[in-house]
């Protein structure tokens, strides 16, 4: 009985590359296996919201735009980086936007948070290569500027790494010139999309007050940021946030459910609630300022039945019969 | 027939004669098996007879009870348990009688050949008076007989798993065996059959390492056997120790002060095998605490199975000077030596585990060693302190190293330069490599490579790529992590500016006389491949014009005629590097639609160029022309077709070869690249294919691996040709629900069964949804019906035994809504009666990965469906996960104000 070879690697790079040349095509297989059935799915549900209805089914029509396969496919740590249209087009489709609060949701009390709105203006602000921009809900740029964020401007102290960025959903306050900071998706490199509301917020108080945003502007920090109160949706927190007073102009309460993530596009998890008491800009007023007896929505009934909102993106959000059509509306 | 006379004449040098003996042998063993066996014992047990032709009769034997491929060796079991109760019993009779023959090459030969019929029959319950009879031989006087028996049970221990010896005999055996290691046994080779005899018994001693006197017992015998006069027996104790080491690994602390200063006096005087071992040792504790750091992240709880005993944190203060000392040990010539392995490479080595299991810590204790040695003029003083600086880069953090890297860096560049000793150079090198890979790349806080120092860095090693070839290939390894470091760089690369003369520099040391040395040739085709993958838009136009540079090199392998089988040999090795590099390079400008449009261009040509690369093997397909054909396919997409005609039989050769099994699976990858590339177009190849594909999974030659992504392909044929399917559902059907029925069950069994199950369901699950997917809207739907009770039960097995992993849970949740989709209301019934679909939904609906409820949120609008007939709505969201809610039309109020 001879014995045994005890020899190991001797450097040697721990690699094969052609182990490597072999996994990555598997990934790569893989990944066009999973594109084509996804593709074959979501032909499925072109398909599906169709079939019940009555009308012939129409090939054509225009699916509603969903931007979840960009923001899968792309991972957000890298939008800072991004650079004009592209930017453009990424930020346009990336804000978290609330649905009308129309019922009470289940355990508001306890799962909930509520605050304030600031009136003004939403938008994106994020901080990278030594420079901040602010981008609006259409992705345009709103401002370019100097911030104490991370990495928000040259003279911030060297040891942050050029991985260092952040990216905050913000409200501009014209009145003020301040930053309004809602909700927090990356700080300081690392992505909070897949953290619920409660630890963003926890997040969001503990590190922007430590980088010196919410300063007085200077040469090197050109706009204020500061962070609106958020309460627990009791008694209380929902009196402070609807009667309290705020350094800002109010519009609107949000009410945001503690364990969502940040997600794009309209979510049921983050709610609006405005009324005359805590919004001027509630309702619609005809030409004397009187705000007339009903509200008017203008609604677009597409060729196949379908009913969507005139916002931007649309929202389909339910289809009419053909009996209806026809005998209700006089369309045939 | 004379037996002696044939089994003499096989050994001759003249190759007729040989040949006509094997040819009489072979016709021997197919008229009259037993008789062939009986004689080739009774030849091995023959006294009288020449040891050649006794050796080569057990051999034969031995060969005719087991061979490495798993169908064979069933094959050989099955055949050896059939033959006649007599037959068998005289030839072990032969075997044991052969332990007392006075030749010791009969003895070594009859000890295998026991081992491999007690592997055999062991397990069968059969031959149960072989340990005891075994056991009553080392009772006897002469001492080679006692020997042979010795070593019959350690060949035994290797060849039977504990399980099927009881203790009681196990026992016995571990007396004899410690018995014969025993300081008193006076005779030498008695002594060291012992003590090779227990590295193989180790393993069954479990019960005996749980008792302490016992286990104390074990432990005294061994290390006085590292004590022995004999050079041999100390080697083989040591070998039982490391064995210990890592088998017995929580029994140890109470010995380890002892094995140290054993190990250490041994590493520091003894003859270098057995040095060599007493390292070895340390290497291995380093990776069982490794394995154990890893598994529990440090984190222990009263519930981990095996605590950490931080021998390695413990024992570092004296091991770490003992290991450093080693360093000074080099052979001149190590470098350029395939095969070395001496007391420096092993003390390195051990050095670099170190490192990894105890982190930061080793650092202040192998600085000083550093410093001290790292100018002197001594080459060995020199390149001891860089070995020793490379060996602490992995384990300790980057803060920690940064630091020194930072100061070390030009000093290393300079040596790799000027340094007048090629192995310092070497060893220079090769740290610059483990630099870049642990402490460089996107992960890292402070970078090592800056605009500062980048330029001079790749000068250097692009200057020392011209270098003696076994320096150049550690160049070549630097630049290959330098480049990886920037992977993930984003749209600007700081290698850009240099991108040209990385390539051209390559290139040439592709181009090298020497190249073929230490793996040159190699090593600058894989850094080339790595520099393409971590290029960006840049430099895609260079990448496009590399494809021409690849191609000419490929073809002028082509050129040449009449190789002789060395020179084939180098040429199917250079090709396959070639086709590699290809692959690569149409991967990555296949990733984006301008570099795509540019590579195809050159696509009818890189495709001539493959088939000819296969024309010049008869019999396989070359596995790197085959993974670059399928990125070709991706690329190419419907435009493959024209290829199909002529590549077709080098597909079917690939499905064909069971013996390199990796061919095969790469080929079923390289059917589903096409199927997605043709779709329907691949229709006229279907019959074929599937044929191949059905005889691969009934194969038992085939290895089990390649059967899992075999049912994937099954799934994107389908999804390819849709309803064409039809022919092939008799077929696919049955197959895939035999093996839903095998995986189903994994309770009892290891990690690494219940891995490939994940793997295997997920393969049945993958065909499942293409078959689904690709019949829907058909006519043909109702032709699934039939088959969607057994899917959906097994769907119901599976939830029900709670051993999924993520994968197969997407992939299950996703074949759930492709029934329901595709089945459309047929399926509400069937999906109702299931027990656990709406569970296993739920389920889905509220995990974490959001692979799977993208997958769940996709089933349950499906679902929905069939729950409510009544004309609803679908509400899209645009949201960053699609929801659908159903709600009644009549329930929606508009509240707008």
């Amino acid at each position: 009985m001879p014995p045994h070879d005890l020899r190991r690697p001797f450097k040697r790079a721990a690699i094969s590359d052609q182990h490597r040349r072999r996994e990555l095509s598997l990934q790569r297989q893989a990944q066009n296996r999973q594109d084509a059935q996804h593709q074959a799915r979501c032909l499925a549900q072109t398909i599906l919201s169709l079939q019940n209805d009555s009308a012939e089914p129409e090939q054509e029509f225009e699916i509603v735009p969903q931007p979840e396969e960009q923001a899968q496919d792309f991972d957000v740590r890298q939008a800072a980086r991004l650079r004009g249209s592209e930017a453009r087009r990424w930020f346009a489709k990336q804000l978290m936007l609330p649905e009308w609060m129309i019922d009470v949701p289940d355990r508001l009390n306890t799962d909930w948070y509520v605050c304030a709105r600031p009136a003004g203006k939403r938008c994106f602000v994020v901080s990278s290569n030594g420079t901040t921009v602010s981008r609006l809900r259409n992705g345009s740029m709103l401002h370019r500027f100097p911030s104490a964020l991370p990495n928000g401007s040259r003279t911030n102290n060297s040891s942050r790494s050029g991985q260092s960025y952040c990216i905050l959903d913000c409200i501009f306050h014209e009145p003020d010139q301040t930053y309004y900071v809602i909700d927090m998706l990356c700080w300081a490199g690392m992505s909070l999309y897949e953290c619920t509301a409660e630890f963003r917020f926890f997040w969001l108080n503990s590190k922007l007050v430590e980088t010196g945003a919410c300063n007085d502007p200077s040469p090197y920090h050109r706009y204020r940021f500061r962070t609106i109160l958020i309460y627990d949706c009791d008694q209380e927190g929902l009196k402070a946030a609807y009667s309290g007073s705020v350094p800002y102009m109010k519009d609107g309460l949000l009410f945001y459910n503690k364990h969502a993530h940040y997600q794009s596009g309209n979510t049921p998890l983050v709610l609006v609630w405005k009324d005359e008491n805590c919004s001027q800009y509630v309702l619609d007023t005809d030409s004397t300022g009187q705000v007339p007896d009903q509200q008017q929505l203008v609604l677009e009934l597409l060729d196949d039945g379908r009913l969507a909102t005139s916002d931007d993106p649309p929202v389909v959000f339910g289809c009419l019969d053909r009996d209806f059509i026809q005998k209700e509306l006089g369309i045939s | 027939m004379d037996v002696t006379e044939v089994l003499l004449s096989a050994q001759v040098i003249d190759s007729t004669i040989r040949k006509h003996a094997e040819e009489t042998l072979k016709q021997f063993q197919e008229q009259n098996f037993p008789g062939f066996l009986i004689s080739l014992s009774g030849e091995l047990a023959n006294e009288e007879k020449p040891v050649e032709s006794r050796k080569l009769a057990g051999l034969i034997l031995k060969n005719r009870l087991d061979a490495k491929e798993q169908h064979r060796k069933f094959e050989l079991v099955q055949k050896w348990l059939s033959l006649d109760v007599a037959v068998k019993s005289q030839i072990k009779a032969c075997l044991l009688q052969t332990l007392s023959s006075a030749s010791s090459d009969a003895r070594s030969t009859a000890s295998q050949v026991i081992a491999k019929v007690a592997g055999i029959e062991l397990p069968q319950k059969q031959w149960p008076e072989l340990i005891g009879s075994l056991l009553s031989n080392v009772h006897q006087v002469p001492p080679h007989v006692k020997q042979a028996t010795l070593e019959t049970l350690g060949y035994l221990c290797e060849e039977v798993v504990p399980e099927v010896v009881d203790q009681d005999q196990v026992n016995k055996i571990l007396t004899a065996v410690v018995q014969g290691m025993n300081a008193n046994e006076g005779n030498i080779e008695v002594r060291l059959a012992a003590t090779r005899a227990l590295y193989n018994a180790l393993g069954f001693a479990q019960a005996n390492f749980s008792n302490d006197m016992e286990r104390d017992y074990i432990m005294r015998v061994v290390c006085e056997a590292t004590l022995s006069p004999e050079v041999k027996i100390r080697q083989a104790a040591f070998e039982c120790l490391v064995s210990i080491g890592s088998t017995y690994y929580d029994k140890l602390a109470p010995y380890i002060q002892d094995i140290f200063n054993i190990t250490s006096k041994a590493v520091r005087e003894d003859e270098e095998p057995v040095a060599l071992q007493a390292i070895e040792f340390w290497s291995s504790i380093c990776d069982e605490e490794i394995d154990i750091l890893e598994e529990y992240g440090g984190d222990f709880t009263a519930d981990s199975d095996v605590p950490c005993y931080y021998f390695i944190k413990q024992a570092l203060p004296a091991l770490v000077p003992m290991l450093l000392e080693t360093l000074l040990k080099q052979e001149e010539d190590q470098d350029q030596d395939e095969g070395a392995w001496n007391l420096a490479m092993a003390g390195g080595t051990c050095l670099g585990l170190i490192a990894r299991t105890v982190g930061d810590d080793i650092v202040p204790l192998v600085m000083p060693f550093i410093e001290e040695n790292i100018t002197k003029s001594d080459w060995r003083q020199r390149e001891a302190a860089t070995y020793a600086f490379g060996s602490i880069l992995e384990g300790p953090l980057p803060d920690k190293l940064t630091p020194i890297v930072n100061v070390a860096l030009s000093f290393m560049l300079t040596a790799l330069t000027n340094d007048p000793s090629s192995h310092v150079k070497d060893t220079t090198a090769w740290t610059l490599g483990r630099i870049f890979e642990f402490l460089h790349g996107s992960t890292v806080e402070t970078p090592i490579i800056t605009p500062a120092n980048c330029q001079q860095i790749i000068t250097v090693l692009l200057q020392s790529m011209t270098d003696a070839p076994n320096v150049a290939e550690k160049a070549c390894g630097a630049l290959y992590f330098l480049a990886q470091g920037y992977e993930d760089v984003g749209s600007t690369s700081p290698l850009t500016p240099y991108f040209q003369q990385i390539v051209q520099s390559l290139i040439d040391v592709t181009r090298r006389e020497d190249a073929g040395e230490s793996r040159l040739r190699t090593a600058a085709y894989e850094t080339l491949n790595e520099v393409v993958r971590s290029s960006t838009d840049e430099t895609a136009r260079l990448v496009v014009e590399l494809v021409q540079v690849i191609m000419a090199e490929l073809h002028s392998t082509l050129e040449t005629q009449k190789l002789s089988s060395d020179e084939r040999e180098k040429q199917n090795e250079l090709q396959g590097l070639l086709c590699g590099c290809l692959q690569v390079i149409i991967q990555k400008l296949g990733a984006s639609e301008p570099t795509k449009y540019a590579f195809m261009q050159y696509a009818d040509q890189v495709m001539t160029l493959f088939l000819r690369v296969f024309a010049c093997r008869s019999a396989t397909v070359h596995e790197e022309a085959m993974l670059a054909i399928g990125a070709l396919a991706y690329v190419a997409g419907p435009n493959f077709a024209k290829y199909m005609p002529d590549f077709y039989k080098y597909l079917e050769m690939g499905l064909q070869n069971f013996e390199e099994y990796q061919v095969c699976a790469v080929t079923v990858g390289v059917v589903g690249d096409i199927c997605r590339a043709l779709e329907d177009k691949i229709l006229p190849y279907c019959d074929g294919i599937m044929t191949l594909l059905l005889k691969d999974l009934s194969s038992n030659q085939l290895h089990r691996s390649v059967k899992p992504p075999i049912f994937s392909c099954f799934g994107d044929i389908a999804l390819a040709i849709g309803e064409n399917f039809e022919k092939y559902l008799m077929y696919a059907m049955p197959m895939l629900q035999s093996a839903a029925e095998l995986s189903v069950h994994t309770s009892g069994v290891d990690d690494e069964m219940i891995e490939y199950t994940n793997l295997l369901r997920n393969g049945i699950l993958e065909a499942y949804s293409g078959i689904f997917q690709g019949f829907k809207n058909s006519p043909k739907t109702q032709l699934l019906i039939p088959y969607a009770p057994h899917i959906l039960q097994f769907l119901d097995s599976m939830y029900m035994e709670k051993d999924m992993d993520d994968v197969v849970m997407k992939t299950a949740i996703g074949v759930l809504g492709d029934l329901a989709d595709t089945l459309g209301s047929n399926a509400g019934a069937l999906i109702q009666q299931s027990l656990s679909s709406k569970d296993f939904l739920n389920e889905c609906l509220s995990s974490e990965d959001h692979l799977i409820k993208e997958s769940a949120e996709w089933a349950r609008c499906l679902a929905a469906v069939f729950d409510e007939m009544s004309p609803h709505v679908i509400l899209v969201l645009p949201a960053r996960r699609v929801v659908m809610k159903s709600v009644p039309v009549r329930q929606i109020r508009f509240h707008y104000t």
